[in-house]
């Protein structure tokens, strides 16, 4: 098989899957964002003093990562589940297409919908920051910052819950996901545990806190709704982070998903 | 070699790469982050708010910021830059989310009374937090001993003091040296007998291993300033008698005012200094020495790989 076949067998299954989550109306959320967006940004200027656009970024932004994060777990938990239990699997993997590749493939489909999803919220933040603050202003660059972590955040829990499904049943891979993604968010608290932790548990604590994901580096949330500046570094740290991870997850779950038996 | 022990070769040596790389990575991240969790706290100052953000799990997060608290404290200390600023804040969302988190108010207040290096020098955020921490603990005999030294040492409050100590001493379970420490607050006397038995509290009454070594450090400290003192209260009186200062130890034992050689803590002789001061030998051995030091030198410190509390 030649790698422009490869690359289009892969092509071709992120695509099915993009096209199977929109059927899935899982889109439909938008609807629900639109609505929280647009009721805060005008409700606050009714009942609060000088915290509109905070209150757009706060929750803006904490809406897309919410929202993302369920939509990848949900979907990411069943992406494989689901085409044992409908018997499609056997369909694609009867054609030249590798097991790997249909993971990674999933991947792909998987983000792309997260990608498209959060490229129309972020419309919607920054709708909403224009109708509160009547012009754009320079710091809200760094919004844009905060999505792009935002997403990164979405590489890694697509990664995580298609690992977990290559093995566990969907409830479970459910859990197991959104426990990382809870850990996750506090690995830094994590790992001053671990700092302060002597011996034998300090070393183990450190194993974990570096083994689990690190949320907490990409969520500059807080950070940019007031206006400070994301060091360019750390952009760059956090994106090879997240590919890594990702990586690493994604091949996990492939090297699982090869010795799985699916008679 | 088959197709799928290719594919199981590459996504191992993938999986492996990327775990190490994205380990290192993190490790770059964390240096380039480090106190951006307490920063924080400059954020979301609120406990009300974060109170409602927990959904009620108020006792988890006040542990969180509790050791976010000690975590800031620590590398501040140990960084050197004596920029303590969100220590206060950290504490304040502490406490009132768990205003029962006795720690918070006992080693809270040790990190922010001191002078810098050893701590934050906000004696007055020690003493809002310590009157909070006793007003929503009325009954820890420990929280009015720790407000009571709070006033004898930071503020030389001694009414103050004395009735933060005689309140600790009426409660049913309390020490048994709150009414010595509360009678001699009123009095106001024996300065280094006070001091001792205070130091000595705290070492009796607590478990953390660095809490006691700081006040065996103190207690140490102590004797030495009292040895000083008194011998130099000695040289005074041989100048008196004989109209001259001693030209050695060997000169006041001669003239029968003491008894043998006088040693500081380490076991080194004291050394009499021609214009009549007493010194020790070496005063970098002996931390929170106040007298006995070099004219100007200023009393030596801890080293900072340990940041200590102060009582």
């Amino acid at each position: 098989m030649n790698s422009g076949g490869m690359n289009s067998r892969i092509g071709y299954i992120a695509f099915n899957t993009f096209r199977e989550a929109v059927r899935d109306r899982v889109l439909y959320n938008l609807i629900a964002f639109a609505l929280l967006l647009s009721g805060a940004a005008i409700l606050v200027g009714e009942i609060s003093i000088d915290i509109e656009r905070l209150v757009v970024v706060n929750l803006g932004l904490t809406a897309v990562s919410l929202f993302g994060v369920v939509i990848a777990i949900f979907i990411g938990i069943g992406l494989v589940s689901k085409e044992i239990d409908k018997r499609t699997l056997y369909t694609v993997l009867s054609r030249p297409v590798r097991r790997w590749e249909f993971v990674v493939g999933k991947f792909f489909g998987l983000t792309g919908t997260l990608v498209v999803n959060t490229f129309l919220m972020a419309i919607g933040v920054f709708l909403a920051l224009l109708y509160v603050a009547h012009k754009f202003e320079k710091m809200d660059v760094w919004v844009l910052a905060a999505l792009y972590f935002i997403v990164l955040q979405f590489l890694i829990v697509c990664a995580l819950a298609l690992f977990f499904s290559s093995f566990s049943t969907p409830l479970m891979s459910a859990v197991f996901t959104f426990a990382l993604f809870v850990i996750g968010s506090l690995a830094e608290d994590l790992r001053g545990f671990a700092r302060i932790t002597q011996g034998a548990g300090g070393w183990l604590a450190t194993a974990i806190a570096y083994l689990v994901p690190n949320f907490s580096a990409l969520n500059v949330i807080s950070q940019v709704a007031h206006g400070d500046a994301v060091p360019g570094r750390l952009i760059l740290y956090n994106s090879v982070y997240a590919l890594l991870y990702s990586a690493m997850a994604i091949s996990g779950a492939v090297l699982i998903f090869q010795r799985r038996n699916l008679k | 070699m088959s197709a799928t022990r290719r594919v199981n070769l590459v996504a191992t040596a993938v999986l492996s790469f990327s775990m190490a790389g994205a380990m290192s990575t993190l490790y770059a991240v964390d240096h380039l982050r480090r106190g951006s969790v307490a920063q924080e706290a400059l954020y979301l100052r609120s406990s009300k708010v974060l109170r409602r953000l927990s959904l009620g799990y108020t006792g988890l997060l006040a542990d969180i910021y509790w050791t976010r608290g000690v975590q800031y404290f620590g590398e501040q200390h140990q960084s050197g830059t004596g920029d303590f600023r969100l220590l206060a804040p950290l504490l304040e969302v502490t406490t009132e989310l768990d205003p029962k988190l006795l720690p918070a108010y006992q080693f809270g207040a040790n990190f922010l009374a001191p002078k810098p290096p050893s701590g934050a020098g906000l004696p007055g955020a020690a003493l809002s937090l310590m009157k909070y921490g006793v007003e929503h603990n009325p009954d820890q005999w420990r929280l009015y001993y720790n407000l009571g030294f709070l006033y004898y040492t930071e503020f030389k409050d001694y009414a103050k003091a004395a009735d933060a100590f005689a309140r600790g001493a009426k409660l049913p379970v309390t020490n048994a040296f709150m009414p010595i420490l509360a009678a001699r607050m009123a009095q106001h006397a024996g300065e280094f007998d006070t001091a001792r038995m205070l130091w000595f509290t705290t070492y009796q009454s607590t478990k953390e291993a660095q809490i006691r070594e700081n006040a065996v450090q103190h207690l140490l400290a102590l004797r030495v300033d009292e040895d000083v003192t008194r011998l130099e209260q000695v040289v005074e009186k041989y100048r008196a008698q004989t109209g001259r200062l001693p030209a050695s130890m060997g000169d006041l034992e001669r003239a029968g005012f003491i008894h043998g050689t006088r040693t500081d803590p380490k076991g080194r002789p004291y050394k009499l200094m021609p214009d009549g001061r007493i010194e020790v030998q070496n005063p970098e051995s002996i931390f929170f020495i106040t007298k006995g030091l070099p004219p100007g030198a200023a009393p030596p410190q801890p080293p900072r790989e340990a940041p200590p509390a102060s009582k």
